[in-house]
């Protein structure tokens, strides 16, 4: 058996707790400032929101494009509890609310839709999403079309930070455990795998479902946050800002989405005052990455320290394991 | 009953858009696999080269037509020449990746080019109504009837009966083995685009006609019904393009009629689900097996 603390958890632990103090620091002496915390907790969402979406397409091989539908859930889940109990309790317990709910959706969601391959199931979910926006649009206690505003400000970095610390956790374990590994075998041949034994159905619901629930976790951080919402927010494009994080930095790659959730979060603040350039830019940046180079930045590679202490070891073995952290 | 066939009535004129465009997208499908999402977007280029040329060209409405197909036909053509057939043999998951990128390209290009705001279609065929028995039937409604069916005929006959109408069936069934006898894959698969693009861009501009208003981001929520409408007849099938896209019309006016404007889209998208969990195949498609 491994040692739990061994050097690269370690180092790990380490990098983790560097990057909060020191984005902490520079909030504190206000070099983060208010404007460019914005900036800062949109990133924070859309990196959960991105590895949620990597272990559906990239891990499980399965392509949703209903990731705003369970975000939608997510916010209005917190945003409702919340208004009710602003502190962190509510919060908290909103985001439990928000768990369980789309858990329950992305269950009905998955039964059906997940026995179709590819490009059908892409176009179900996306129908599906658009039912779950429609239903917001239509209820009373989501204020339909106007949506909730006034929702308790909670969301600051430290929870943001907490929230993608605790997903990459979740997904990168998910990863490596039995599952995780039947679901990669789902994705490199369906048809293989079942005849391996593995029942297709049930490890694509539980990647389908840890998906759903992190994204809608981004929900109830968004909501918190921006103090806004609308269904308009949680459609068709929200779900494609989402797939163009995963693809830009490699679909199956988590570090990969970590890395573009944050150039793309630079780029939009760089170009802020330019907004329609930017849309047409990333458009073509999609296309371009398509053709050119299909695996993304990172392609299925992960950062791992274990891999970086055995390239030092070896004096420049190209190859990273993603098997040992 | 009356209010039944005057919904059935304004549900045909609707379901010639949706029919048009789901031609589209099914002899997209049918030759090279590909869900062609930015086809709803060259819907809407349809219609903005269509208010160009009446609205600032001063051009008339059958020269507007013809004008916004040929150049959609171009369109299209170009964006299959660019975008698409460098993937030709890349997954299908890449392709459609692609597809949406195209689709936010030209949605965002014309929003840069055009303004984002909402346009109002000048009105070039005449609003008069018709009586009939009760019912009332506008101008414009057999205008987009008649020319759908026109266009239908037309599309029937090229793909029945001419020679590349052969070589896009032999394609779709199968494209290696219409290399070996000597069909030009490559230019029948453009060729499929631009005709699949110039139904697009008719529908466009008498979409623009019927309800007035055009915008950029038109094209995304028709361009899925339509797409739906394709599935529902069976996605590679003509003839099912057409019965899928009336149908879908026909129920969409319906449900705005006998029940609520704000659940027309969710039954829509509740029936696509419904045919992809019932008969993935279509209405008018066949079950196949999957082979190892």
């Amino acid at each position: 058996m491994r040692k739990l603390l061994n050097r690269s958890t370690l180092c790990w632990i380490a990098l983790t707790i560097g990057v909060y103090a020191v984005i902490a620091a520079l909030i504190h002496r206000d070099i983060i400032n208010a404007y460019y915390q914005i900036t800062l907790i949109t990133i924070a969402i859309d990196i959960v929101l991105a590895v949620s979406l990597n272990l559906i397409i990239g891990v499980c091989g399965q392509f949703s494009l209903g990731h705003a539908g369970f975000m939608c859930i997510g916010a209005y889940c917190g945003a409702i509890v919340t208004k009710t109990m602003p502190n962190l309790t509510g919060l908290l317990l909103g985001l439990v609310v928000g768990i369980v709910v789309s858990a329950l959706a992305a269950l009905v969601v998955a039964i059906p839709t997940l026995r179709l391959k590819g490009d059908y199931l892409a176009i179900a979910t996306l129908g599906f999403s658009e039912i779950i926006r429609i239903i917001v649009l239509n209820l009373e206690i989501t204020n339909g079309a106007a949506g909730l505003t006034n929702i308790p400000k909670m969301t600051n970095w430290t929870i943001a930070y907490i929230a993608i610390v605790v997903s990459l956790i979740i997904i990168v374990n998910f990863g490596r455990s039995s599952s995780g590994r039947a679901c990669i075998s789902i994705r490199e041949d369906e048809i293989a795998a079942e005849a391996m034994g593995i029942n297709l159905t049930k490890y694509k619901c539980i990647a389908f479902i840890i998906g759903a629930a992190l994204a809608s976790v981004a929900g109830g951080l968004y909501a918190s946050y921006f103090r806004v919402i609308k269904p308009e927010l949680f459609n068709f494009n929200k779900s494609v800002d989402v797939l163009i994080i995963v693809v830009f930095g490699g679909i199956g790659s988590i570090t990969g989405s970590v890395i573009a959730g944050v150039l793309l979060g630079l780029i939009t603040l760089a170009l802020q005052s330019f907004a329609q350039v930017r849309m047409i830019l990333y458009a073509v940046a999609i296309v371009a990455i398509m053709i050119f180079r299909p695996e993304g930045l990172l392609g299925t590679s992960e950062f791992t320290f274990s891999g970086l202490f055995k390239r030092f070891k070896k004096g420049g073995v190209k190859h990273v394991d993603s098997n040992n952290a | 009953m009356l209010q039944f066939l005057q919904q059935i009535i304004n549900g045909l004129s609707l379901g010639s858009i949706y029919a048009l465009v789901a031609l589209g997208y099914t002899m997209v499908y049918g030759i090279i696999k590909l869900i062609n999402f930015a086809h709803g977007d060259i819907y809407m280029l349809g219609a903005y080269i269509g208010y160009i040329c009446i609205a600032y060209l001063n051009l008339p409405f059958s020269v507007a037509l013809i004008a916004s197909m040929v150049l959609c036909a171009l369109i299209g053509v170009l964006i299959e020449k660019v975008a698409y057939k460098p993937l030709r043999h890349a997954t299908r998951i890449a392709a459609l990746i692609t597809a949406i990128g195209v689709s936010y390209l030209l949605q965002n290009v014309t929003q840069t080019v055009m303004g984002s705001n909402v346009r109002s279609y000048p009105s070039v065929l005449s609003d008069a109504m018709i009586e009939f028995a009760g019912l009332r039937i506008s101008h414009q409604q057999l205008y987009i009837f008649i020319i759908t069916i026109v266009l239908m005929c037309a599309l029937q006959y090229i793909v029945k009966f001419t020679k590349m109408g052969r070589a896009m069936r032999a394609v779709s069934v199968d494209s290696d083995a219409a290399r070996l006898m000597g069909i030009n894959v490559d230019r029948t698969i453009s060729i499929t685009f631009a005709i699949g693009s110039a139904l697009a861009g008719a529908a466009g501009i008498m979409v623009g006609v019927y309800y007035n208003t055009i915008n950029p981001l038109m094209g995304s929520v028709p361009g899925l019904k339509a797409f739906i409408a394709a599935v529902f007849g069976g996605i590679g099938i003509i003839p099912g393009a057409m019965l899928g896209g009336f149908a879908i019309g026909i129920i969409e006016t319906l449900v705005i009629g006998y029940g609520s404007s704000l659940y027309k889209d969710a039954v829509v998208y509740a029936i696509l689900i419904l045919i992809l969990i019932l008969k993935p195949s279509g209405l008018l498609g066949k079950n196949r097996k999957e082979k190892v």
